[in-house]
């Protein structure tokens, strides 16, 4: 098993043992890999440095879906799957883009560029369906919106 | 006091007690799945739902504190429409292959459903795909069978303090498992079993030997030899309808001829043989300043653990193996020397309280010139299986004893399936050895019993070489107290010199090869069995056994001497886990 290289006594410099700080953490290292993941020797150091055990851990980052411990694509794009953006056509938008990509929910594009998922509600239901792609809000989205939408990745 | 109304029957409760335990005082039965008395109330099931006076929704009993003039039904039609419906909703995403379950009869799934009249499972749909694990030795996990009652994640986080398991994932797809879905076996798990114990239906299973010892049994160039621990005697009647704690011993030795053992021992024996190995161990580190305290390892979850978690204090514990493995070692050894039998045809098998002895017989150092001590290990429950399937009717069979030469046992080693037996059949051999004359009152009332929240302690006054000592002693049973008493030693707050440590909750009685369900009250009445047989034995103390004193003068020489120390000592190392990951 390789690390992602991620100097995770660095980022952890930064943060007291308080509990309150481990979502934070988890979001540095993750956005340090450059393949959107939290690898698992970062997993046992983290657990190490806060005391938190492993088997908790891994209970964290496999609840919220932001978090990955498998290597993913540059762009992670999330579709939201609460009933609002269900209601509104998600379906029909998730399939355009696994069709537009080729690859499947779960997935990541063979050029490493783009992952595909679901994720817990985004609390955008005023602009459902709505994915985030990193950091980026598509709100009211209908499927043939998709291709465009991916041109602006690079 | 509050005054609370139940059925239309009036009840005094204490103050912040949760409405299920207000209905339990009075015989009033709330179904429960998840609930796990004064361990777990987290209200997960729903099973426990009740109907309060004045509120529009049930409430869960397990977790729902009573207020003063509460009015409470718990079976009206709306309770027990609403409870079957919660039920058939578990039912949708749980196997029906009872019929092929190990738990089939035994299941608290399943009686529930029985109980509630479940006729048809009406929602079928997606099942969750979860995890497997049958390459771990002590124990198979299978998550198609989990609900999802969170039993074992407390067992193992809250109670034990290993933190092998926990819940991952969301929404539907939520399980119970290892970091990174890891084997068991690779995760800190320490084999305890006390989630299988607590499993109430067989999402967590013992990982079953017995076709190993039938083929065994069968096999005419085989020669099986069995031992059975100190605990089960108290325990596997209640496999058969027994009270708990109900004394089986002479029934156990009859079974196991009628199942075809070729030769039948006591591991009680062994109990007695690791007194004497213990024993001296812990007057010599007193008189010659070796590491102290000294910390018993006979419980093999408890090894694991220390060896995890605590490898700094590796050297406090003592290097006697446990009495399944001296009992092993001596078959194979002197008996197979007394009886002209080649050590390699013989077949160890001991019926073991626990799970973690399976990881335990198969350590690579637990034997020699190429075969273990004990080749298997099986637990109550599946003893139990064992005497049911050769159809062997249990609770009419006579009373029998063990073979010689090394059947005979007392009351010391007996005492070794409860917490504290270990250090009061310890005390009753060492102070006799110190002051070299006979001790009359020899019950250690204040190591005895079960503490679930703490650590007993003594104080034992004693000369040694002339001076006046006062030996301290302290006895933890269930891996969390361990975990603080091991930080009480890191910390240098500790200054006992004998410390015993099970790794279950009251010890053997209470192990994760017990019978289900083993309860807080159960385990209470099965430790009264152990002590109530030990006042009945003629002989109490190790040294006393005659048996044992012939194994010295034949075969070991002198306690804790060379012989005895190449089969009856070990040795540990620290187990890392997550290695793998790094």
């Amino acid at each position: 098993m390789t690390c992602c290289n991620v100097d995770v006594g660095e980022i952890l410099k930064g943060y007291s043992k308080e509990k309150g700080n481990l979502m934070e953490v988890l979001h540095k290292v993750q956005d340090s890999s450059g393949e959107n993941y939290i690898c698992d020797e970062c997993m046992t150091k983290i657990a190490d440095h806060t005391g938190l055990p492993l088997n908790k851990l891994y209970g964290v980052t496999s609840f919220y879906t932001m978090f990955s411990n498998k290597k993913r694509g540059k762009y992670v794009i999330r579709m939201c799957e609460s009933s609002p953006c269900h209601v509104l056509g998600a379906k029909n938008v998730i399939d355009s883009f696994s069709k537009e990509l080729g690859i499947k929910v779960g997935e990541t594009t063979q050029d490493g560029k783009f992952t595909l998922e679901y994720c817990a509600c985004l609390g955008l239901c005023a602009v459902a369906p709505a994915v985030m792609i990193n950091e980026d809000v598509h709100g009211n989205l209908k499927p043939e919106m998709v291709k465009d939408i991916l041109a602006k990745y690079e | 006091m509050l005054n609370i109304n139940i059925n239309g029957i009036d009840v005094k409760v204490e103050q912040g007690s949760t409405i299920l335990e207000a209905a339990n005082k009075i015989g009033v039965k709330i179904p429960t799945l998840c609930h796990i008395p004064e361990i777990q109330k987290i209200g997960a099931c729903r099973m426990c739902l009740v109907d309060i006076e004045g509120n529009p929704k049930l409430q869960a009993s397990c977790t729902t504190p009573v207020v003063d003039g509460m009015k409470i039904r718990t079976n009206t039609k709306k309770v027990r429409d609403t409870r079957k419906f919660v039920l058939e909703l578990i039912l949708s995403d749980h196997p029906t292959t009872c019929l092929t379950c190990e738990r089939n009869t035994r299941c608290e799934l399943q009686s529930m459903a029985a109980e509630l009249g479940i006729d048809i499972v009406p929602y079928r749909g997606a099942t969750s795909s979860r995890g497997k694990d049958n390459e771990t030795l002590q124990l198979n996990y299978d998550g198609s069978k989990c609900i999802y009652c969170k039993r074992c994640e407390t067992m193992c986080n809250e109670v034990q303090t290993v933190g092998a398991i926990f819940s991952q994932k969301r929404g539907f797809n939520s399980e119970v498992g290892t970091p990174f879905n890891v084997p068991f076996k690779d995760s800190v798990c320490t084999g305890c079993g006390q989630c299988v114990l607590n499993c109430p239906v067989s999402a967590l299973k013992d990982n079953e030997n017995i076709d190993e010892v039938w083929e065994a049994i069968q096999n005419p160039e085989i020669i099986t030899v069995v031992q059975v621990a100190p605990s089960v005697r108290v325990t596997l009647g209640e496999e058969f309808g027994l009270k708990p704690g109900s004394i089986v011993t002479g029934k156990i030795f009859a079974a196991m001829r009628r199942i075809g053992f070729d030769h039948i021992f006591d591991t009680d024996f062994a109990a007695d043989l690791t007194i004497m190995e213990e024993g001296h161990e812990f007057i010599h580190r007193v008189k010659n300043g070796g590491t102290l305290p000294m910390i018993t390892s006979c419980s093999p979850g408890w090894v694991n653990f220390i060896e995890t978690f605590f490898p700094d204090l590796l050297p406090n514990l003592s290097t006697c193996k446990s009495p399944q493995q001296m009992q092993g070692a001596m078959v194979k050894t002197y008996f197979a020397e007394k009886m002209g039998l080649d050590p390699k045809k013989i077949c160890s098998i001991s019926v073991m309280p626990c799970t973690a002895k399976k990881g335990e017989a198969k350590r690579p150092e637990m034997g020699r010139d190429g075969y273990s001590d004990v080749d298997i290990a099986i637990t109550t429950r599946e003893f139990a299986k064992m005497i049911r399937q050769a159809e062997v009717e249990f609770l009419n069979l006579p009373d029998e004893g063990p073979d010689d030469p090394i059947g005979i046992s007392t009351g010391a080693g007996l005492i070794f399936g409860a917490s504290g037996g270990v250090m009061e059949a310890a005390l009753r051999t060492a102070l006799e050895v110190i002051e070299g004359h006979e001790i009359e009152n020899i019950d250690y009332e204040a190591v005895r019993g079960l503490k679930l929240d703490g650590v007993k302690e003594a104080t034992v006054s004693t000369k040694i070489d002339g001076n006046d000592v006062d030996v301290k002693v302290a006895v933890a049973s269930g891996l969390g107290n361990a975990r603080k008493l091991m930080e009480k030693i890191q910390a240098g707050e500790a200054d006992y010199h004998f410390i015993e440590i099970m790794a279950c909750p009251g010890g053997c009685i209470g192990g994760g090869g017990q019978p289900i369900p083993t309860t807080t009250e159960i385990r209470k009445q099965r430790i009264e069995g152990i002590y109530k047989g030990d006042k009945d034995m003629p002989i109490r103390k190790s040294h006393l056994n005659p048996a044992i004193q012939v194994l010295y003068k034949e075969f070991l020489g002198e306690p804790n001497g060379h012989k005895a120390h190449e089969y009856l000592h070990t040795h540990y190392h620290h187990q890392k886990y997550y290695d793998n990951l790094k």
